[in-house]
């Protein structure tokens, strides 16, 4: 678990990446590597750019310089050097490379839980729907909704939406699984639920950044976790550094003493 | 009375057919022209956002009767010389064009963005995402509004027999002139009218509730 990115070769790499909107900089020349298989969490107070970093790594928010590479391979643009933006077609390529997890879920109403699963399967991965079936209903095994596979999100509870939001990203084989803030808007008994699937794809060696406030999870989930504020990384190491109470990083302090203030 | 008006019936089903012919048409026309240009105005570079809007802002604010009236009274000045039909149906479409448009704007702005991060998450391209994420869900708003529309065209087509076409509304105004029954036939018309939407109407509820999948 404990793979530091400094002696296996990065499977994502973030290099000085700054971002703008209009005069408010959200990304200060952040630099980040993680290595196959490491789980990265990303904490910090709300407007210190967390979610916005995990949206340039697939694109879906563009950054101003710097480069994000998966695999080696550049994600938004032909090169770092000119910037000049991948095609519709590319970016489309690029992204099933990565699978995501929103927030607020955002799964298809209008499709079952295994249609919703299917969708990438059938139409980016090329595959049949009888071959596409069966990955989701293994997939929906994996988090424990076998039995939900034709029900339409609007059947579910918030935790078994979010469990099928998982389901179809993992699905897809991406090669890095971004997790953004999954379970912010979920009661807090179906939290849970959410976070052992998290922890088992984990244990399956899947690479994962999240943005979480669930800082109890990331304590114990975590290979390293990324301290961000102002839009730059202010600390970064292993959960029990990083956590530490007596740490001289006067931001984190201040934030990890308001956190343990409003939440314990 | 009854017999005038057994007598003229033949000719007020040629009329009908008239009717039924041109508001198909320009259902259809401006439907294809409609989504097209509705798409263009959401996810359009911004010269195309800046025509349709100009297109459909300008047409809406005039009166249809003037509308056709310019079409077919003042195109000729520039050298465009349509038949009275042609001439109708054309400026029927550009006016139902132009409110296809905005109910396929408000149909499609209507999803909420996530659905497109999502789709674009799973490596979905553009034409993926709007086929098998955007108009499914999109559809089923565009509807109510869209039917409505197509009630009105079928109303509004008696516009056309002021270009002097026959049409349902110019037959019964021909058989009037000779029997001079108008009360009757007005009846009648109305009666003609009301079925046809109120068929559209009843369809219209039936396609709504297929389309009503567990969402809001």
């Amino acid at each position: 678990m404990a793979t530091s990115s400094n002696n296996s070769p990065a499977l994502l790499a973030i290099a000085e990446v700054s971002k703008s909107f209009g005069p408010v900089a959200v990304l200060r020349s952040v630099s980040l590597q993680v290595a196959k298989g490491e789980v990265v969490t990303i904490i910090g107070p709300s407007g210190s750019g967390k979610t916005t970093l995990l949206r340039c790594v697939n694109f879906l928010e563009s950054y101003d310089s710097g480069s994000i590479r998966i695999d080696g391979k550049e994600v938004g643009y032909r090169d770092s050097e000119t910037r000049q933006r991948r095609s519709e077609r590319d970016l489309a390529a690029m992204r099933a490379e990565t699978g995501m997890v929103f927030q607020s879920f955002n799964l298809f109403p209008h499709l079952t839980a295994a249609g919703n699963i299917m969708l990438g399967l059938t139409k980016v991965r090329g595959k049949s729907n009888a071959e596409a079936r069966s990955i989701a209903e293994h997939w929906l095994g994996r988090v424990g909704l076998a039995h939900k596979a034709d029900s339409l999100p609007a059947e579910l509870s918030g935790g078994q939406q979010q469990r099928v939001g998982i389901a179809r990203a993992v699905a897809m084989e991406p090669k890095i699984l971004l997790l953004d803030e999954i379970t912010s808007a979920l009661d807090p008994e179906l939290v849970g639920e959410v976070l052992a699937v998290v922890k088992s794809l984990a244990e399956d060696g899947m690479t994962m950044v999240m943005v979480t406030h669930e800082m109890a999870f990331a304590r114990d989930a975590s290979s390293r976790i990324v301290f961000m504020a102002d839009g730059g990384i202010s600390a970064v190491g292993p959960p029990k550094e990083v956590l530490a109470a007596e740490t001289t990083n006067e931001r984190l302090r201040t934030f990890l003493a308001r956190f343990r203030a409003s939440h314990f | 009375m009854l017999s005038q008006i057994l007598y003229a019936l033949p000719f007020l089903a040629e009329g009908f057919a008239v009717t039924l012919w041109v508001s198909l048409l320009v259902v259809v026309l401006s439907l294809i022209a409609g989504v097209l240009l509705g798409v263009g105005l959401v996810y359009g570079p911004a010269p195309l956002r800046w025509a349709v809007r100009i297109f459909s802002d300008t047409i809406r604010g005039i009166p249809i009767l003037v509308l056709m009236f310019f079409v077919y009274y003042g195109l000729p000045a520039v050298g465009l010389h349509l038949q009275s039909f042609w001439a109708a149906v054309l400026a029927l479409t550009l006016f139902k064009t132009a409110q296809v448009v905005e109910y396929v704007r408000g149909a499609v702005a209507s999803i909420p963005k996530g659905q497109s991060e999502a789709a674009m998450a799973i490596g979905l391209t553009f034409r993926q995402r709007l086929s098998s994420v955007i108009f499914p869900q999109a559809f089923r708003r565009f509807l109510p509004p869209w039917i409505n529309g197509v009630t009105d065209a079928v109303k509004g087509s008696a516009l056309i027999s002021l270009l002097g076409i026959t049409d349902l509304m110019q037959a019964i105004n021909q058989v009037i002139g000779r029997t001079y029954e108008a009360m009757p036939l007005y009846i009648l018309g109305a009666l003609i009218y009301f079925a046809v939407n109120y068929a559209l109407s009843y369809a219209s509820r039936r396609l709504e509730r297929r389309f009503a999948f567990i969402w809001d």
